[in-house]
């Protein structure tokens, strides 16, 4: 299969309470991501980018329309733990989702579910802690960490479980600059080593560093395309409440004072060239 | 009514094992009508600062003068410091609990002992500071609302104690991109609104403190840094990046411009001011970088 | 003081203790508790004092950090303490106003006084050389057999093992709760009982609907980590009775058998 994850016509409603009625977070999604790719998807709170992430790990079934990750139907009982097994996640709360009061034994949470033999659970824990950077506190409890550092371990403890493909949940909603560049950079390793990466995010700079960006926007898909062809539509970004980068704002004002500038610049690099063209 | 801080120190778990230094030696004035924005990486001590300031910690050496009043004396009444300075901690939505909207930003004033109907006068008043419909919402309970909705009714919270200082520890975290712009705009508005009323913001985004801060302080491991104009900390970018942190995005592109020989202001905090800068650079030709830019005043 | 509470916190560490097998650990300190109980004279309790103290040396784990753990029930010893202190009849030492302290008295009073302190501290060291997994995963197979009976063992294990991880996090959200009231103007130090137990509401409400929330995140999490029960999982770190686990098997019988000789004999 070319495609990782593959969504047909999806629509997903959240029932009604006694204080909310029920709404669609999706409609009529019809989504594909191709394996070792990088995805961002970005839209604002409200967009349904949570409830996509939950359907991609059978979390979440679709109301209506087809999830399919590694070949497998999400709503087929038999194969969930094979949905699971290839579609990692994680989550927004680097505390909430860390069961083990020992960073090791968090780690190996994933491969015990799966039944996998103690030597082998050994070698991934070890593997995957050292993937991450974090084997210096492997008997450490996670709670004296940072939340960089907690995140790194949960991004370990879903590398342990060896899926094709890692959903990333605003991982670094909660972290100072610091957590947030440590993250990152180990999903751009993760992709390089081939893992399938999808993160959600509302970061551009973030967002920038993927092959491919959707932007989601009441539960449909509002636009997709490069990083590049993204950014520059500045008057969408503005339009959907998302941040315009620097460079394709400050490219739009000099525009309009009358400065003329190439095209479609959208990395700082391309507009101090263009400002002040090396000799 | 200015603040002053002279020479705190405070050392958690003293004369145990894990005795560490959150402060050391601190002192720094911020004036009467001032937004102070507060920098520094995690562990730099700047929570512990916030927290002596609303009198939650006292100093082990020291003191900090509100006015005239030391709140680190003693007998002091912290009920009195409360009156002046309003704290909102990170994730404030956390700590709602009552039953209603209404009762819930009550919960301060309350507390202040202020007459019923002062009480109602405030709440009213700062939930509609905050955006929300006080008709709409104030018998609703605060779980029925979303994330950024809980977090303005927990903010109205603590604005209805109308603090002469107010004091907030990274309100725009976890925040989508729309949700970040109006709670800084918020706390604009509130800043204009209350003469003389000092704001302090903690925040690891710089482009926020370049351009909504009168003056930044920079904490590294539990001292003061530096202490100066945004213009004046963020040129210092070298320094900066040694404790580990960042320079905002434009400031950072004004001294790439520079070393290209374009010569803009380092006080241009904001998309407009940098393109009208580099617009008169570029329509008066370049410049020879040993001469002065146009730099506005 | 909320620092202080050691309990159920890990001390890493590589005595010998840390390195026995978690079943018979469980199984000793389950067995020191109940000898604790039936110890009715000085020598037997000597005794107890003495395998404590041998106990805590081998385990390398700092005294102060096991007295530490104390402090927070101090009231519940010293209220015990003297409870017992005024409710025997015996030979009297001292009479203040009606209430009379007998030897028997002060004897009963000092014994449970020392049965609270030395069970505390058996149980902290169990907790300080053992890790939560280590202990849950023990706890699990001790319980084992009575699966077959239905009594939920995995389950009960998980529980515990997800309850103890998650209480310095708790303790960490009781305390910003309180800061955040305090910044309000609550106040929780004055008032009369009655007032100070309304002013638990704004701690209480919010710190209950945290604990849901963290259950709600960590639920999605371990399913997403294909958590199903029990059945059909393993254990990265496997559990042998070594020698020195049959070594201190034999201690404890001894242990054991000593005391009681000595409870029938005096």
């Amino acid at each position: 299969m070319d495609d990782i994850v593959r969504m047909e016509h999806v629509t997903f409603t959240y029932p009604a309470t006694d204080v909310k009625e029920s709404f669609n977070a999706l409609n009529d999604l019809t989504l594909s991501i191709e394996k070792g790719s990088f995805v961002a998807i970005i839209g604002q709170n409200g967009s349904g980018k949570s409830t996509m992430a939950k359907l991609v790990n059978a979390l979440l079934l679709p109301g209506e329309g087809t999830v399919w990750v590694n070949g497998y139907d999400t709503r087929d009982e038999a194969h969930l733990w094979d949905v699971r097994q290839s579609a990692g996640m994680v989550f927004q709360n680097p505390d909430n989702q860390i069961v083990s009061s020992i960073v090791e034994d968090d780690v190996a949470f994933g491969p015990e579910n799966l039944g996998v033999e103690p030597a082998e659970i050994r070698r991934r824990v070890d593997e995957a802690l050292e993937a991450v950077g974090m084997s210096a506190f492997k008997r450490n409890a996670p709670h004296l960490l940072s939340g960089g550092q907690k995140q790194r371990i949960a991004i370990a403890g879903a590398i342990a479980m060896r899926p094709q493909c890692i959903v990333f949940d605003e991982p670094t909603a909660m972290l100072d600059p610091r957590g947030r560049k440590e993250v990152m950079r180990i999903i751009r390793q993760l992709h390089e080593e081939g893992i399938t990466c999808i993160l959600i995010t509302h970061f551009m700079e973030e967002a920038a560093q993927a092959d491919r960006i959707v932007i989601l926007n009441d539960g449909r898909i509002y636009m997709d395309g490069t990083p590049r062809e993204i950014f520059t539509d500045r008057d969408s970004l503005m339009a959907l409440g998302l941040n315009v980068p620097m460079a394709v704002d400050l490219s739009y004002h000099l525009h309009d004072l009358g400065i003329q500038l190439p095209a479609g610049i959208v990395e700082e690099e391309e507009l101090i060239e263009a400002l002040c063209p090396s000799k | 009514m200015s603040i002053e801080v002279r020479n705190i120190t405070h050392i958690y778990n003293k004369g145990l094992p894990q005795e560490s230094v959150a402060l050391k030696d601190v002192s720094f004035t911020v004036e009467d009508g001032e937004f102070l924005g507060i920098i520094g990486h995690t562990g730099s001590g700047k929570s512990t600062l916030l927290q002596h300031l609303d009198g939650l910690l006292k100093p082990d050496e020291g003191q900090i003068l509100i006015g005239d009043v030391d709140i680190t004396a003693p007998k002091v009444s912290l009920l009195a410091v409360r009156r002046q300075i309003g704290l909102v901690f990170q994730y404030p939505e956390y700590q709602l609990f009552d039953e209603t909207v209404a009762a819930d930003v009550a919960f301060g004033p309350r507390n202040l002992g202020l007459e019923q109907e002062e009480i109602d006068e405030r709440v009213r008043e700062s939930l509609s500071m905050v955006g929300l419909d006080y008709d709409k919402i104030k018998d609703k309970s605060p779980f029925d609302f979303s994330g950024g909705q809980k977090r303005r009714i927990a903010m109205a919270g603590v604005l209805a104690m109308r603090p002469r200082v107010l004091i907030l520890d990274e309100p725009t975290a976890g925040l989508d991109p729309r949700a970040h712009r109006d709670v800084l705009n918020m706390i604009r508005t509130y800043h204009k609104s209350q003469a003389d009323s000092i704001i302090i913001l903690v925040s690891h985004n710089m482009n926020d403190i370049a351009e909504y801060a009168d003056k930044v302080l920079v904490m590294d491991k539990g001292q003061v840094r530096m202490h100066g104009t945004p213009k004046e900390v963020f040129a210092r970018s070298a320094e900066l990046r040694e404790i580990g942190l960042d320079i905002p995005d434009l400031a950072d592109l004004a001294e790439k411009l520079e070393t290209r020989g374009l010569h803009v202001p380092k006080d241009a905090f904001t998309i407009p001011e940098m393109a009208q800068a580099i617009a008169r650079q570029l329509r008066g030709g370049k410049t020879d970088p040993a001469a002065e830019g146009g730099e506005d005043a | 003081m909320i620092r202080d509470i050691t309990l159920g916190q890990y001390y890493p560490g590589d005595s010998i203790l840390h390195r026995l097998d978690p079943r018979i650990k469980i199984l000793a300190t389950l067995a020191y508790i109940i000898l604790l109980f039936i110890v009715n004279e000085w020598i037997g309790f000597a005794a107890c004092f003495v395998f404590l103290a041998v106990e805590v040396a081998l385990s390398k784990v700092p005294l102060s950090y096991i007295l530490r753990g104390l402090k927070v029930i101090f009231l519940v010893i010293l209220f015990t303490f003297v409870l017992n202190l005024f409710m025997y009849d015996g030979e009297v030492l001292v009479r203040i106003w009606k209430l009379t302290i007998t030897d028997q008295g002060l004897k009963r009073a000092l014994f449970m006084a020392g049965r609270l302190i030395l069970l505390i501290i058996s149980s902290s060291i169990l907790t300080f050389t053992t890790t939560p997994i280590q202990l849950t995963n023990g706890l699990e197979r001790l319980m084992k057999p009575l699966s077959k009976i239905g009594v939920p063992s995995h389950e009960i294990a998980m529980m515990m093992s997800i309850a103890l991880r998650f209480i310095p996090t708790l303790l960490d959200e009781t305390d910003k709760i309180m800061k955040a009231q305090q910044a309000r103007g609550a106040d929780f130090e004055s008032g009369n009982i009655l007032h100070r137990a309304k002013q638990m509401i704004p701690i209480l409400v919010p710190l209950f609907i945290s604990a849901f929330r963290i259950a709600q995140d960590m639920a999605l999490a371990m399913e997403a980590r294909c958590y199903h029960g029990g059945q059909g999982r393993t254990s990265m770190t496997e559990m042998r009775f070594r020698t020195r686990d049959y070594i201190t098997a034999v201690i404890l019988l001894l242990f054991a058998a000593g005391i009681i000789t000595l409870r029938v004999l005096i």
